[in-house]
Parts: structure tokens; sequence; C-alpha cells
């Protein structure tokens, strides 16, 4: 096993572990914590895999601010005083009938498919590839997502104003 | 060197973990919780396939999907907000009028 | 160069990165108490050791055998962890920021920074973005509703101030073309400084960098009068020190990326003309970008100690309806700059 393979393991089991504590922890804290060591261990996969913007964008995007905002979320919703924070699973039987269906589905493909399994050259940096896709090749959908997220913004707005 | 396979595997079962959120978990921030998940597993065969295909494209996707993210995320909390302020509880359950 | 050589070589610079931050944290204290002393006409420390000078480790062994208490509301994992979290993040952001050209030691080449990373640009502003979780967390764990406002201000506020850094940064990024550290100071040679090319970008990152360390006039997150201290009230003896620590360590970074950023970073102007050889010139660089961060942790100390605190809505008016905006017309001045030059 080299340093590789080790790093590889690390990460996916950081990333296993912890997803997995997100769902079925019953402190949302918790949950947002656990979420936040999956969303590293994420990262640290992109890394291994040679993207090393998108790994520094998922810290950026995901854990500055989808995972803050969700923070905020709790702690805005949750009575400050009188700490009530937990909540109940529930549908466990017909939840996991289902996903079982589900995972088995899956399973399935990735035994059945023959997967391509000679890594291309990972090249040293994917910023400039990436960048000049963007803005040439992509550009439209590039501009398409500012608007998106200006409409997503004053939406935000507009819904959580108080009237 | 890791096969792809692994890098499915690992990213089948974070989707698999975060439909179970979707499934059994009440509180509407642990399921927004569940769906980042089932988004990220999405992301990493994404780069996955891009790494071992060479091909950066796969990337540009990510990219792409992370904005979506982001903006999904910024409603979502608005619109949660706005509940807890009218009734009072993140419960997906006790939401259950279509009219206010 | 041999894997085990290189490691070595990191290891020691890691070691003398972080000596230098801990020294630094320790004397920035003495400072910052000296000039607010000057500033209200006091003497300022004075016992301990001459002119007080070794005041600092007092203070570090008076908190070690402070008793640790934690509140029986607290969360106690996250609690702990929290400050943990605090300094690590703090001592970890400094590895990208060079404080000089590379030197050789035996035809060795040896970049003076930690990690010579192409996203060290991006490195930095994740790890801002992933020190609000220590702030916020603090908050939460300490199961006081002081504690917890401190921390929902902060996040607000550092998530706020997040936008016009890095817009402003974008301008830096346009000129050097490179998100490497070392290419960002390479382009400021001679003369051009960013903080000369573009001073609107200038004034909304050191405005970014000061809410985003929490100092004065942003200090809400803990705001003594209305907080009684804000996301650290429940903490003491030495995890109250980490966050002592990390808020000054986070001062230093600040004023690093500062002067790396908009200052030139280790480059005199012009020096190169005066004929000295390597050795001297680079050695007079390295001091070069310690007297610049100096001299902008003074400014930092010197604005503490002159400007009244903003209030709550005040600061979120100005970071949205002012900084922003303003970090917008810098990167379209930037914009037209560089398509001028070309």
């Amino acid at each position: 096993m080299n340093l590789y393979d080790f790093i590889f393991y690390f990460f996916a089991a950081l990333t296993i572990v912890s997803a997995f504590f997100v769902v079925t922890t019953k402190n949302i804290i918790y949950a947002a914590f656990n979420l936040l060591l999956t969303f590293f261990g994420v990262a640290g996969i992109y890394v291994l895999l040679g993207a090393d913007f998108l790994a520094i964008v998922q810290l950026i995007i995901y854990v500055g601010g989808i995972l803050i905002l969700m923070l905020f979320g709790v702690m805005l919703t949750n009575k400050i005083t009188n700490v009530q924070i937990k909540t109940e699973a529930s549908f466990v039987i017909p939840a996991s009938i289902g996903v079982g269906l589900f995972a088995g589905v899956l399973i399935a493909i990735l035994l059945k498919t023959e997967w391509r399994n000679s890594p291309a050259d990972i090249p040293i940096s994917t910023l400039v590839p990436i960048g000049k896709l963007l803005m040439e090749e992509w550009a439209f959908v590039f501009i398409l997502l500012g608007v998106l997220l200006l409409i997503a913004l004053i939406g935000a707005a507009s819904i959580a104003r108080k009237e | 060197m890791i096969p792809i396979e692994y890098y499915l595997s690992l990213s089948a079962f974070m989707f698999i973990v975060g439909v179970v959120g979707v499934l059994t978990r009440r509180n509407a921030i642990i399921v927004f919780m569940s769906i980042e998940l089932m988004l990220n597993s999405a992301n990493l065969t994404l780069v996955a396939f891009s790494s071992y295909l060479g091909n950066p494209i796969g990337q540009i996707f990510v990219f792409f999907v992370m904005t979506v993210a982001a903006a999904e995320a910024a409603i979502g909390l608005a619109i949660i907000i706005s509940l807890f302020r009218n009734k009072k509880t993140v419960n997906i359950d006790e939401i259950n009028i279509l009219k206010w | 160069m041999s894997i085990w050589l290189q490691i070595l070589i990191s290891l020691v610079q890691i070691l003398f990165t972080a000596s230098i931050i801990l020294v630094t944290v320790a004397y920035l204290v003495y400072f910052e108490r000296k000039i607010s002393a000057w500033a209200q006409n006091r003497i300022g420390p004075n016992r301990v050791g001459p002119y007080g000078l070794l005041q600092p480790f007092a203070d570090v062994l008076k908190l070690f055998f402070k008793e640790d208490i934690v509140p029986h509301a607290a969360n106690k994992p996250i609690h702990t962890l929290a400050p943990i979290l605090a300094l690590v993040i703090a001592l970890s952001t400094f590895a990208v920021i060079p404080i000089g050209p590379p030197i050789y030691i035996f035809d060795l080449k040896i970049p003076l920074v930690v990690a010579d990373v192409n996203m060290g640009i991006l490195y930095i502003l994740a790890l801002t973005s992933v020190g609000v979780y220590a702030i916020t967390f603090s908050g939460w764990s300490s199961g006081s509703k002081y504690s917890l406002l401190g921390g929902i201000r902060s996040s607000a506020q550092m998530i706020s101030y997040e936008i016009s850094m890095g817009f402003s940064i974008a301008g830096v990024l346009i000129f050097s073309e490179s998100l490497r550290p070392m290419e960002i100071v390479n382009s400021q040679a001679g003369f051009m400084w960013n903080a000369f090319v573009q001073p609107i970008g200038f004034i909304t990152f050191v405005v970014a960098a000061f809410a985003e360390t929490n100092r004065l006039p942003f200090d809400l997150p803990e705001a003594e009068p209305e907080l009684v201290g804000g996301y650290h009230t429940e903490y003491s003896s030495m995890k109250f020190a980490a966050f002592f620590l990390a808020e000054y360590a986070n001062m230093i970074i600040a004023a690093g990326l500062i002067v790396t950023l908009y200052l030139g970073g280790w480059q005199i102007p012009y020096i190169e003309n005066l004929g000295l050889s390597y050795t001297l010139t680079t050695s007079l660089q390295i001091l070069g970008f310690f007297v610049k961060m100096a001299a902008v942790l003074f400014f930092i100390i010197w604005v503490r100690w002159s400007l009244p605190r903003f209030r709550y809505d005040q600061l979120m008016n100005i970071g949205w309806k002012v900084m922003f905006p303003l970090s917008l017309l810098n990167l379209i001045w930037v914009a037209i700059l560089v398509m001028l030059m070309n």
C-alpha cells in the first residue's frame, strides 16, 4: 500500500463515517459538524483525483457558504434558550426497503459494467484548462449561472423578509 | 493505484445515505443536508470520471452543480425561515396545508 | 532532491513559521497594551522585567494556571473542539504567505514559504471561511445567550465581508495572472504596488480584513458592553488562551496578506540597481517584509484605539451597500487598466 492509497482510504473512511452520522445523529449541530467533515473528505478526494481547483471551490462554496447558511437556519429556527435541536426518525421500514432496492441496483451496475481502469495523466493544475473552458466554450452557461444566482439572491431576500 | 470502482462505490454509498436521510428524517434542515450529500456524491462521480477519462468538462459540470447548490441553499434557507416564522416548526410532516 | 530532504525542509519551515507567529503574538499583545497606554496617556505594563518586556510570559503563565471551567449547559465535545479549530486554522493560514525571495543553501533552492502552491490565494479564502465555524460552534456550544448572539453576529459579519474581500482580491489576481502568492509579489516589482495601482481595492480589502479579524471598529462579536465578551464569554484558562492566540495570529496573517497582496510583499523598489550581493539583497528584502508587516500591525492597533465601534445595522450597511459596490468598482477599474495596458 503506497502513500496515495493510504490517503485515499483515509479520506474515504472520513467521508463514509461522517456521512453516516449526518443522517443518524439526533442533534442537528452534530449533523452539521459531521457534514463539515464529509465536505472535507470529498475535497480531499478531489485533490487525489487531480481536481485541485474544485477541491478549494468545494471548501469555499459548501463549507464557507452552504453549511454556514444551514447552521444559521438551525440557530434561527430553534429556541435559543431552551435548546430543542433533537429530531426523530420515522418511516424506517419502508425507507429501508426502498433504499435496499436502490442500493441493489447501484451495486449491480457497479459490478456488471466494465470500467475503463487506466487513469489518464493527471495534469499538474486544472486551473488553466477550466478557466479556458469556462470563458470560451461554456461562457453562455457561465453567464446564465450568474443570472441564476442573482435571481436566487433576490428571491431569498424577498421570501425571508418580514412583511 | 485506486481503481475507479472504489470512487464510484464511495459515491454510491454517499448517495444511499443521502436518500435514507431524506426518507427517514423529519427535520427540514436535516433533509436539506441529506440533499447536499446526494449532490456531493454526484459531483464525486463526475470528478472521478473526468479524471479517469482525462477530460476537464466533467469538472466544469461539477462547478455548475456547486453554483446551483449555492442558489438552492439560499432559497431553501429562506423558505425554512419563513415557514418557521409562520408555523413555529421545521418538521416537514406538520407542514401539510396547501394554502395558508 | 530526495523526498526525505524535502520533508525535512518543510518541517524546518513549519517550525520556523509557527515560532515566528507565536513570538510575534506575544509581543503584539505587549505592544497593543503599550500603544493603548500612549493613546490614553497612561504608562502601560512596566512591572514585569525591564519596561514590562516580560509581561506576555506572565500573562500566559497566569492563563495556564487558571481553572478550566466548562459551564453546565455547555455541549462538552464541541465546546472543547472550537478553540482547537480556531487555533489550527489561524496557524495554518500563514503557510502560503512568502516572506522573502528563494534563498540558496549549499546549492539548494529553498523558497521562503512553507507551501508554494498554485492555489495559494484561494487556500487562504477557503481557510477564512472555515474559520467562521470555530466562532459559530463556540458561540452555540457554550449554552449562553451572550455567546450565541456573539457567534451569530460574527458569522453574519464574516460571510458578509468575505464577499468584498474576494472581489478586491480578484482585482489583484487579474494583474498578477496567477493565484500563486510568489508570483503576485513578483508582479509588483518596482513601484507597481497594488496599493498604488488600485487604491479602492486596497481600501476595501483593508476594511474587510478588519472585519474578518474581528478588530475594532468591527468587533461586534465580542462587544464587551453588550455581550459581556461575546463568543468566548464562557471560556477560561487554556481554551480562552487558544482563542486569544488565534485572534492575534489572525491579525498577523491579515497584516501579512495586506503586505503580500497590496504593498509589494518583500519587494523593495529598485534595490537591484544598488549592486549589492545576492545575500545582502535577500536579507534586506526579508527585513523589508517584516518592517512593512510591523507598520500594518501598528496601523491596526492605532485604529483600534482611535475609532468607536459600529452599530450592528451600520456594520451590515457598510458591508453590503458601500464596500461591496466599491470592490466591484475596483474590479471594473482594473479591467479598464488591463485593457489600456495591452
